[in-house]
């Protein structure tokens, strides 16, 4: 891979432009997924909004120093296996070749089915995939930070499903204890796991009580809305740094941008886990018209 | 080579961890958790000198696994601390994706393991770790054998960069390993020399390795030991001189016999030199309440066990001779 391969990342102004990034992405979600037949397309196509959001208005970050420049905000994935939104994102951000999007899950490639760091893959600092474990590692990220007098953000982006992980709230419970405030995590909350509905499946109720209780700000938003979005990260921004971590739970719609991945099939079944057929991608694209970004 | 090491007196070596850890804390990379056992794993004077340092997680190992794991990524090389128990068997899953497969510079400092733990019993004393994180690519897995060596090899997996599991125990044992034949991760120590046979051992039991050699050397049989401190990487250089040299090994470890030391050599003289080998191991069986003693004693973990396995080996090696 060569510097020029790499995508200069526009710059992106009005909530117009980052909707059609997040349209992009959104369509690139979709094109490596059926190129790969392996993948989560649900949660990859519900967060497109929030991972634009947060690469192009949000994050203080900078591709070309990734591995060598501790002073830029970090982001965890803790969920990883909405890697292809991450993945599509970093790619449009200017980490890695957009080419490269086209080897995921296949073997040999640097983004493997859920996150590693031994591919060496600009953008990712931790593996996850197994659930639970990336709000702690933020956790400690956020405690280096502060030992080394960082004014930086520590983001960790969670499943709702995910936090039924104990672990979450070990950790949670730790960022409050220990007065971690610059840390902002951001739920995905968009009431889908794998066998169905969260709710039915084990419910998480009343979900921004728990987190008040466990000593944590919290901030709801639209997390389709890119305008509401913003502004609760900015809010967060904002009630951070005063001896408490703050969350956003983001109601998002799994699979939003296509109609027929969205939320739960009659049948009570969902796209967690799936990936779209050639035929799913071709109805799915019509609905997600090309932009001015091109494919990769 | 073979002055007898004698012993300057009984100290525990977890309390080796916690003076080898007050020394490296002038670094302030080092960083140091703890999961509410603050003072039992030996840590409590390196939290008193650098409180900003140190953090209390709570009981929450699994958590406290993946913090470490995110301390790395700002640079910072963080000594955890608690039971071996819970460094591996409770979080495994954390130990694996967090800190092994993710490559991260953690050190898993791991008190209290084996059955020399004592009257807490088998829920506590974990005979399992070794296997458990020598199964792990990307980690060193260390087990010295008494309080200055546990120190020797606290600033040396501070040096190296890494994820190393160190493992060290509860009870004040013999200690009588020397400066002269510096530390180094992955290479074993010969501590006494031998022709006939080779002793093979970690932890605790490499006391017991040289109390057996000096006792065979009085009967005619001349037993080399090797204190084979780091189980990951194996030494395969000594092993397979060993092999050649003295063509019959036994192995001794407070360590289930499957997965531990005595695997990792006959795994490394099976594919290479097969030699017989004799394994003194607790018999795949769970540990209970006593003193550390009197279960080293009913499992079998003694110098004369190590006699007896050594006697049967020899008459293996003669017969295929």
């Amino acid at each position: 891979m060569t510097e020029t391969e790499i995508y200069t990342p526009p710059i992106l102004e009005t909530t117009d432009d980052l909707a059609e990034m997040a349209r992009q992405i959104r369509r690139d979600i979709i094109r490596l997924l059926t190129m790969a037949q392996s993948g989560h397309t649900g949660g990859s196509l519900g967060m497109a909004d929030i991972f634009t959001a947060l690469y192009f208005k949000i994050l203080k970050h900078n591709p070309q120093t990734f591995w060598d420049d501790h002073d830029q905000d970090f982001l965890f994935l803790s969920n990883g296996h909405i890697s292809p939104v991450w993945y599509a994102t970093l790619a449009r951000a200017g980490y890695f070749p957009l080419s490269e999007l086209a080897t995921f899950r296949k073997i040999n490639s640097r983004l493997q089915g859920h996150p590693a760091t031994d591919t060496h893959l600009p953008g990712i600092r931790i593996a996850s995939g197994s659930l639970g474990q990336g709000l702690s590692a933020a956790v400690g990220a956020a405690l280096g930070f502060r030992l080394n007098k960082s004014s930086n953000f520590v983001y960790c982006l969670m499943g709702d499903g995910e936090c039924q992980e104990g672990q979450i709230w070990e950790a949670a419970m730790t960022a409050a204890h220990h007065k971690v405030d610059n840390l902002i995590g951001i739920v995905d909350f968009n009431n889908q796991q794998i066998d169905g509905e969260v709710r039915k499946v084990m419910g998480v109720e009343p979900f921004a009580d728990k987190w008040k209780a466990f000593g944590w700000i919290v901030l709801e938003c639209d997390g389709n809305n890119l305008a509401d979005f913003l502004n609760a990260a900015r809010l967060a921004q904002s009630l951070a740094r005063k001896e408490k971590p703050v969350v956003i739970l983001a109601k998002t719609v799994m699979g939003k941008g296509v109609s027929f991945f969205e939320g739960t099939m009659p049948d009570g079944t969902n796209w967690h886990g799936k990936p779209p057929s050639k035929d799913h991608e071709a109805k799915a694209l019509n609905e997600l018209p090309p932009t001015r970004f091109g494919d990769f | 080579m073979s002055t007898k090491l004698q012993s300057r007196g009984e100290k525990a070596t977890r309390a080796g961890f916690g003076e080898a850890l007050l020394e490296i804390g002038s670094d302030e990379k080092v960083v140091a958790l703890c999961a509410d056992l603050t003072e039992s794993v030996g840590m409590k004077k390196f939290a008193e000198k650098y409180p900003d340092r140190f953090f209390n997680i709570g009981i929450a190992e699994a958590n406290m696994t993946s913090i470490a794991a995110g301390l790395t990524t700002t640079g910072k090389i963080p000594f955890i601390g608690t039971f071996a128990n819970f460094a591996t068997g409770r979080s495994f899953d954390q130990v694996r994706q967090s800190i092994a497969y993710s490559e991260k510079n953690v050190k898993i400092c791991a008190s209290h393991a084996g059955l020399t733990l004592g009257e807490d019993g088998a829920t506590h004393q974990i005979l399992e770790d070794i296997g458990l994180m020598r199964s792990l690519p990307h980690i060193t897995v260390i087990a010295p054998a008494d309080f200055s060596e546990t120190k020797r090899a606290v600033k040396a997996i501070y040096k190296h960069h890494g994820a190393v599991y160190l493992r060290f125990g509860r009870p004040a044992v013999p200690d009588f390993t020397t400066d002269d034949i510096p530390f180094e991760i992955g290479k074993a120590i010969e501590l006494n020399s031998g022709i006939d046979v080779t002793i093979i051992a970690c932890g605790v039991m490499v006391w017991r390795a040289l109390q057996a050699a000096y006792k065979l050397e009085e009967e005619g049989v001349s037993a080399r030991v090797l204190n084979m401190h780091t189980i990951k990487p194996i030494d395969v250089q000594a092993i397979l001189s060993a092999a050649k040299e003295t063509g019959a090994i036994v192995t001794a470890e407070e360590h289930q016999i499957n997965t531990g030391l005595g695997d990792a050599v006959a795994n490394v003289c099976a594919r290479s030199f097969p030699v017989p080998i004799e394994m003194v191991a607790v018999m795949d069986k769970f540990g209970e309440s006593g003193t550390a003693n009197q279960l080293l004693e009913k499992h079998g973990l003694t110098s004369e066990a190590i006699i007896q396995k050594v006697k049967t080996v020899l008459k293996r090696k003669a017969m295929t001779a």
